[in-house]
């Protein structure tokens, strides 16, 4: 690559990438499930409530839970069948979350989704076939898109950004989608565009993933252009480069102020999955209950990256896999610097999934933390520039009220700071606990 | 059984151990080196002092019921330090008492690592200095030139005999310093290899230099505080330093006493130096003209010691007045 990669300038870590072991490995579809369980609140917001009672028949694509009132999105039926349960949920954050337990028909037929085009309609149209199908930020924070594409009327919005920067060691479903359906990428892109009415989008791609950068170069060149730039943007390979901030500050120079929102520089910024989404749901009208999910690390029997429907149980996946290995230490939903680790396998895929890994010993690190030596290099490392290391020290000396002068309030917690602490402090833990009691 | 744990599950390769033990590896070279200017000495009292500092350090933190870290090769250093900032000809109990107080007194008292305020070895030095002046400054032992390491052993050492450069410096003048060791080529040659008396460790620039460099090259410091301490000893020596302003020599003031071993090892020692590059650069600074000032006005002939000990308290204040760049400038700004 002659062109110089861009990046953000201050922070971040080199962890070992680990995609080896899936990125060379196409899509495949798991067979569906004989039970799936749609946790009812899949984004960030309010819960949904249940539009359908036990017993209830459903068809794949049916919406089953909606949100009346408050921030949220609709959620879907991934399989046709009856509703066995309407329950709570294992799940890593919430505990238990409220779910609708559905049995599958194993002779039901699949549903139809047939292309029409989209230029005719309007604005408000398309934001309704994005609404009504349920679409959030698959990358993970799960923020409902129709809201996220309905910025506040003062905001000039100029830029889109498609993250295809796909940071976190080991995932690469960003990276099969994108070989594989650039096309529907890029029109996605070119829908979002249009809904927000702004000529400039980006597509960052870290610089690990050459065929997917060339892929989406190709893409993006073949569509008749209609006065859009859509440009493909090399980033270096850093981690938390796919971070939101540090993205536009990459692609953009822009930086988005101190508990402000991209709209507040002009861009807006979706993950590529996410593009793919919006693209099967004003296209094809067909709502989000699909997801590309990377099953990797060493202790599963063999790594891959799988079309799942939402709701399937990771037991499921791990069965068709061939089963856990031995070693195996943590399993984690999402990405090894800020995944979530899940003490049971009866835990439901959802919407926001982009990741299962089974780790062995030899791949995190359990060791026990000491003292804060005072070496300053998870000042180094932090991308937003606060001080990990005081917060720790006042954490532990019980005065987590006085962290926010170090910025504790500002933490996205990428996990930089613990990856690079020496001592093996858990400062996301220290920070997270400090974000409970500091006083703004 | 699946473990449980907050985000992030991957780690550095780094600890505490292996930057503590690269450091101590670091460290070794000018130990070989000192036994072949100054004879097995150096060893034996090097080996006393680090034995002296992990022992105090076992029994400092059983005694305030903390948890046991010798492991982790910070007592190892210091151990080390210590003896590399006294003379080699010391008697064997001078070391072991300066270990009980920069480990007991210095580290564990203060907090244990990272809440110390003063650098621990400096401490000891310091402690040593003031209560037995008369063992601390006349236990000079002249370099060996043929490699005759056990010269000293045995029958007593006649060791004020000989005193160093700086001593000679401060109180007879530049003429007698080159009549004691030569032409200035020659001093600058001797000095920068190691050749003249002095305390165990700090004699010789290039091997303290090449270990620096290397700590610079793994990340394990930066080159800030060591580029700043070097640049303004010379830089105030030339001053200062001569017979009227701006005619000293920085050469020979960064190449005499413990320049480099303060430099490169002490002062970047990470509890008690600060972090952010402006904070450093203050910092080395402050320590460079202490030196000067302590050497040409004090009354010792060397600083660095007390220049570093002096600057450590002022690192809380610069750590809380240097503080990273925040990335999100806040709104409505």
């Amino acid at each position: 690559m002659n062109d110089s990669l861009l990046t953000f300038p201050k922070g971040g870590v080199h962890p070992p990438e680990a995609k080896d072991l899936t990125e060379h490995s196409a899509v495949e579809t798991l067979p569906i499930p004989e039970e799936v369980e749609i946790l009812l609140h899949q984004h960030f917001g309010a819960p949904c409530r249940p539009l359908i009672k036990k017993k209830d028949r459903v068809a794949e694509g049916d919406v089953i839970g909606n949100v009346e009132k408050g921030l949220g999105a609709a959620v879907h039926a991934s399989v046709t069948g009856n509703v066995k349960a309407i329950a709570a949920s294992a799940h890593p954050v919430s505990v238990k979350a409220p779910s609708v337990i559905i049995q599958t028909d194993p002779e039901a037929g699949t549903p139809e989704w047939p292309a029409s085009d989209w230029k005719a309609l309007s604005r408000d149209e398309l934001l309704g076939r994005v609404k009504n199908a349920g679409i959030v930020g698959v990358g993970g924070a799960g923020f409902p898109t129709h809201v996220k594409l309905s910025p506040p009327p003062g905001a000039r919005v100029d830029t889109l950004i498609l993250n295809g920067a796909e940071c976190e060691p080991y995932l690469t479903t960003d990276h099969r989608l994108m070989l594989e359906q650039p096309g529907a990428v890029i029109e996605g892109a070119r829908i979002l565009m249009g809904i927000l009415d702004i000529k400039e989008c980006h597509i960052g791609i870290e610089a690990n993933k050459p065929d997917a950068i060339e892929a989406m170069k190709t893409a993006s060149g073949k569509a008749e252009s209609n006065g859009f730039n859509v440009s493909v943007s090399a980033l270096k390979v850093k981690y938390p480069q796919g971070s939101e901030k540090q993205l536009i500050q990459s692609i953009t120079g822009r930086r988005v102020p101190g508990f402000g929102l991209p709209f507040d520089v002009g861009v807006i910024v979706q993950n590529v999955g996410t593009a793919k989404a919006v693209y099967d749901a004003v296209v094809l009208q067909k709502p989000l209950y699909e997801k590309i999910v990377t099953v990797s690390g060493r202790g599963i029997a063999r790594p891959a990256n799988l079309l799942v429907r939402v709701g399937t149980r990771i037991s499921d996946i791990v069965a068709f896999l061939g089963g856990t290995l031995p070693g195996l230490t943590k399993v984690i939903l999402g990405g090894p610097m800020m995944g979530f680790a899940v003490p049971t396998l009866n835990i439901p895929v959802t919407k926001t999934t982009s990741g299962i890994l089974f780790l062995t010993g030899e791949e995190i690190d359990a060791r026990s933390y000491g003292q804060c030596i005072r070496c300053g290099w998870c000042l180094d490392v932090c991308p937003m520039g606060l001080s990990p290391n005081e917060i720790g020290i006042y954490v532990e000396a019980g005065r987590a009220g006085d962290t926010s002068q170090f910025g504790v309030f500002e933490c996205f917690e990428c996990g930089c700071c613990a990856y690079a602490c020496p001592a093996k402090r858990p400062l996301v833990q220290f920070i997270r606990l400090a974000k409970m009691t500091a006083k703004k | 059984m699946l473990t449980v744990s907050v985000s992030p599950h991957i780690k550095s390769g780094e600890s505490v151990e292996k930057i503590m033990w690269t450091v101590v590896a670091c460290l070794l070279p000018p130990l070989v080196l000192s036994v072949f200017i100054f004879g097995i000495q150096t060893l034996i009292v090097t080996l006393i002092s680090v034995l002296s500092c992990v022992g105090a350090e076992a029994i400092s933190q059983k005694l305030l019921h903390r948890p046991v870290t010798v492991k982790d090769g910070s007592a190892v250093i210091t151990g080390l330090l210590l003896a590399y900032v006294i003379p080699p000809g010391v008697p064997y109990w001078i070391p072991i008492l300066g270990a009980v107080m920069a480990i007991y007194v210095a580290k564990h008292l203060l907090g244990g690592i990272g809440f110390n305020i003063f650098n621990p070895a400096l401490i000891g030095r310091a402690f040593l200095m003031a209560t037995f002046p008369v063992a601390m400054t006349s236990a000079w032992l002249p370099p060996i030139r043929d490699a005759a390491v056990f010269k000293y052993m045995g029958s007593g050492i006649d060791a004020v005999s000989t005193a160093t450069p700086l001593y000679i410096l401060k109180h007879y003048g530049a003429s007698a310093l080159m009549e004691k060791f030569g032409t200035m080529s020659t001093i600058y040659g001797d000095f920068l290899v190691g050749w003249r008396p002095g305390c165990i460790g700090e004699t010789s620039a290039v091997v303290l230099l090449i270990g620096g460099l290397f700590l610079i090259y793994k990340r394990y410091i930066t080159w800030h505080i060591p580029v700043s301490i070097i640049v303004s000893v010379g830089f105030f020596t030339w001053v200062f330093g001569g017979e009227r302003l701006f005619t000293g020599n920085p050469l020979l003031a960064v190449l005499s006493g413990g320049v480099f071993l303060g430099a490169f090892f002490m002062a970047t020692d990470y509890v008690t130096s600060p972090s952010q590059r402006t904070a450093k650069l203050i910092f080395g600074s402050g320590v460079g003209a202490l030196t000067v000032l302590i050497r040409l006005k004090g009354g010792y002939p060397e600083g660095v010691c007390y220049a570093i000990l002096l600057m450590n308290p002022l690192v809380p204040a610069l750590e809380g007045w240097f503080r990273p760049k925040r990335f999100a400038p806040q709104k409505g700004a």
